[in-house]
């Protein structure tokens, strides 16, 4: 399924990469440690995460992550907008827990 | 293929704002160059791992990159507190990382077993209060059974 179908089913606000949304979500990955995400996350994941500053953008754009999801209706920072609009990754807000939007996401992704 | 590219960059100790800029910026260089993607993504985590604590532990670091048509030769070379106990830093989960590094996600203690995961020649040397020094060598040539 592509991004664009997941934002809309899920009811995501899209903060950037808009131009990005018809890529195919492959799988998922949820976690708050980059270092795991660096290590577990694979090419094509949607990244669910707390984490709102700008150093998840290198993560997604190193591991070519289809995007990310930032939980409990948190906005990224100004400036992980602006890295995040430079590196074309798409970035969506949604007002639901990890755990709500993860149990969504599993039965559209898997 | 005619694969050859060497090049330094150099990184700033403390500058979170830059994480994994120089790293993101490797990747893109090697993805032009041709480098295959499942090499791409070994030398990712290794450059970024390596980046990243450059700038959460020592005063300034360089990380040396080059590559042939045989192999990607990374090295992480810093200016900093050095490392007390190489074998426990080694260790998964062990870290030092202050709370400030933990709030930003850092500090896991997965940062050298995920390198030396991805590499398939790893050395490390360091001495306190001088710095640290990591060889990272990831063969293009031999069939190994992708890692990561
Ligand atoms: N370049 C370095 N200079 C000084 N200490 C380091 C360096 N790299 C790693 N260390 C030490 O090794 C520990 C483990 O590193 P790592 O596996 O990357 O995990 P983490 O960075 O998450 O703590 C660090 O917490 C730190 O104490
Ligand atoms: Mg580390």
């Amino acid at each position: 399924m592509d991004l664009s179908s997941i934002a809309e089913k899920l009811n995501l606000r899209i903060v950037c990469g808009h131009q990005k949304l018809s890529v195919q979500v492959t799988g998922g990955y949820v976690g708050d440690l980059l270092s795991d995400v660096m290590a577990n996350s694979r090419e094509g994941y949607i990244w669910i995460t707390r984490q709102t500053h700008q150093n998840i953008v290198a993560v997604a754009s190193l591991k070519e992550l289809a995007g990310i999801i930032l939980v409990n209706g948190k906005d990224p920072e100004e400036d992980t907008l602006e890295k995040a609009t430079a590196e074309g990754i798409p970035i969506f807000v949604t007002e639901l827990s990890a755990f709500d939007i993860v149990g969504e996401l599993y039965t559209i992704v898997s | 293929m005619n694969l050859s590219y060497e090049n330094s960059f150099e990184i700033q100790g403390g500058n979170f704002k830059k994480a994994g800029d120089i790293s993101v910026q490797i990747k893109k260089v090697l993805q032009n160059l041709g480098v295959p993607r499942a090499i791409l993504r070994r030398v990712a985590i290794a450059v970024y791992e390596s980046e990243i604590n450059i700038i959460s532990y020592a005063n300034k670091g360089i990380i040396h990159i080059q590559v042939s048509p045989e192999t990607v030769s990374i090295e992480a070379e810093d200016e900093g507190p050095g490392i007390e106990n190489i074998e426990l830093a080694m260790r998964a989960g062990y870290s030092t990382a202050t709370d400030k590094i933990r709030e930003m996600g850092f500090g896991a203690g997965m940062g050298i077993p995920n390198i030396i995961n991805c590499s398939d020649t790893f050395n490390i040397t360091s001495e306190v209060n001088k710095g640290t020094h990591l060889t990272m060598i990831i063969q293009l040539t031999n069939n190994q059974e992708e890692k990561n």
